[in-house]
């Protein structure tokens, strides 16, 4: 079943078409990456699908459990159960980790707060009263930010490039979450250029010049990513599949 | 009133049981209505003088060298009649190598026409540290007109910290003015947390002077305004010794048709010093705002959420178990 749907979904920004007919849909309960060069679209499609300042204006309908986003706020949608992760996670002046994660929290105890700091490997102990600003490094804010969407318990997450500015202990600290997520069966698309993030996926969704251009097994959009689309110039998908039938 | 219902308003007000301070016997506290002194404890090393004026008092509260004061001296000064006017002259010494910290709360929570001035002159000797937090408790009316003015000098090698918080009761008006010099080696960190409403009205006038080499201070501002409320900030941060750094921080949330001014000032006169400074006046961020309402809070609870982080959870001096923090700059 699917929980989220795109239709033929099309947005113009700055005069520049950035999803151009885009449909896709995720199924419930899985994970799902979707991958593709810079400038692909890829972050445009989260914004979309949360409903961001800047990225109502669009042609087509985004649905989730099978009803139209259309006119719901950030926050109606998230108590829908969608939410999403950041890229680059907001800094927060004097707000303390415990306050930023009880805010998102269904159960707000500190036992909870704390068990969801563990998660991502954050030392409760350690971390709890310091402030979200920038005292934390880049890598320790999306793991708040993590540890802050475990104990909201959404149902779809939108992580828009979880990889990137983190080391790599904190980058398997979030691939553990991931498989919370799955665990909770909370769905998850994971925006990503990165084969790391999306070989812990289980669909892959290709994405290009703001158009689906392929979906299916990792391996096979991961053998396709590497070798046709990183060396690629944001060559326009539709001339890419011609000029692989003509080669084929 | 009598005395004792007076001390116990007070203490109402912020929340304190006042038999359960006092039972606390290794707690320092001065506690003053208007222009009465209700009730002075002291511990070791700590000596008060403090003598009724008419319109309020002059103390004069010196903390012996060497002296450490674990648990934060609890000072109460404040007004349960709606009008009237308090005037309190300080004089605070720390001697060389003491440590204290001092909670004082100004409480007018009944306030309609009460103006509040504090003269303070403080010393902080060579390697001593000292910690004030000056928590304000207002009514929801406004009606006080608070003029704090302060003069510092801190010692060789001394830490000194105040912190001026109003975030609970409408401001009405404030005035600070504070001025602290920093000699060789020594931190001296000024922060004020504001939330004004209404019509209410701010002034911080702010300056620190590192005369002394490798002296370091910070100036932070962080205000919240709605409605008509406005603020100005003048932060003046003058370097001038070798190796001094310092740091003007000036941040303000304005909302509906408040008006902010921030006006950060700084001078070096020593080219080994090093200066910065950083304001940012303007409305709520609107990817903190996003952020918190992806996480299912409305627009409101997310600028709360947010302008409450901005002023600030209770200061670290506030804890009563705790002894005067490090201070980082």
């Amino acid at each position: 079943m699917n929980i989220l749907q795109l239709k033929d979904v099309t947005l113009d920004l700055g005069g520049k078409r950035i999803l151009n007919h885009l449909s896709l849909d995720v199924r419930e309960g899985h994970i799902h990456a979707l991958i593709g060069p810079n400038g692909a679209g890829k972050s445009t499609t989260a914004n979309v699908i949360m409903g961001l300042s800047g990225y109502n204006d669009f042609e087509g309908d985004v649905l989730f459990q099978g009803e139209s986003l259309r006119g719901l706020s950030v926050d109606q949608r998230a108590r829908r159960g969608i939410t999403l992760a950041w890229q680059e996670p907001a800094r927060f002046e004097g707000l303390s980790v415990r306050a930023f994660i009880r805010a998102a929290a269904k159960d707000k105890s500190d036992d909870k707060i704390r068990e969801a700091l563990d998660q991502v490997g954050l030392e409760p102990g350690k971390y709890i009263d310091r402030a979200v600003d920038k005292t934390l490094s880049g890598g320790e804010r999306k793991r708040v930010e993590l540890a802050s969407i475990l104990a909201m318990e959404p149902k779809l997450v939108l992580m828009d490039e979880p990889d990137s500015g983190i080391d790599v202990e904190a980058l398997d600290r979030i691939f553990q979450a991931l498989k919370i997520f799955k665990q909770k069966q909370a769905t998850v698309l994971a925006i990503t250029h990165s084969l790391a993030v999306l070989r812990q996926a289980e669909h892959a969704l290709l994405l290009c010049c703001g158009r689906m251009v392929d979906k299916g097994s990792v391996d096979r959009i991961a053998y396709y990513f590497e070798k046709k689309c990183v060396p690629c110039d944001h060559l326009d998908p539709v001339v890419r599949l011609a000029e692989d039938a003509n080669v084929g | 009133m009598s005395d004792s219902g007076l001390l116990a308003a007070l203490y109402e007000s912020i929340g304190v049981q006042p038999h359960g301070l006092r039972g606390q016997v290794d707690v320092a506290r001065i506690e003053v209505h208007h222009n009465r002194v209700l009730g002075v404890h002291l511990v070791p090393g700590l000596e008060v003088d403090a003598t009724e004026r008419e319109n309020g008092i002059e103390a004069k509260i010196l903390v012996t060298e060497g002296t450490l004061i674990e648990k934060p001296i609890q000072v109460c000064f404040g007004m349960i009649p709606p009008d009237g006017l308090q005037q309190i002259v300080l004089e605070v010494e720390i001697e060389p190598r003491a440590r204290a910290a001092i909670v004082a709360h100004c409480v007018f929570p009944n306030a309609r026409q009460i103006r509040h001035e504090m003269d303070a002159m403080l010393t902080i000797g060579e390697g001593a540290q000292y910690a004030y937090l000056e928590r304000h408790i207002h009514g929801a009316d406004g009606g006080v007109v608070v003029v704090p003015r302060s003069k510092v000098q801190v010692g060789e090698g001394a830490r000194y910290q105040t912190d001026f918080e109003l975030i609970r009761g409408r401001v009405g008006e404030i005035d600070i003015d504070l001025e602290v010099t920093g000699q060789a080696h020594s931190v001296s960190e000024v922060t004020a947390r504001i939330s004004g409403a209404g019509d209410d009205r701010v002034s911080i006038r702010e300056t620190a002077r590192l005369v002394g080499q490798y002296a370091r201070g910070v100036l932070t501002s962080n205000i919240a305004l709605r409605d008509s409320a406005r603020a100005v900030v003048y932060n003046t941060l003058v370097a001038s010794a070798a190796y001094a750094r310092g740091h003007v921080d000036c941040k303000e949330i304005v909302q509906d048709n408040a008006v902010a001014k921030a006006v950060p000032i700084v001078e070096v006169n020593h080219p080994k010093a090093h200066v910065t400074h950083e304001a940012a006046i303007g409305s709520v961020n609107s990817k903190q705002l996003e952020t918190l309402m992806s996480r299912g809070l409305n627009e409101d609870q997310a600028v709360d959420l947010i302008i409450q982080g901005l002023l600030g959870g209770p200061s670290s001096i506030a804890a009563p178990e705790s002894s005067l923090r490090e201070i980082q700059v």
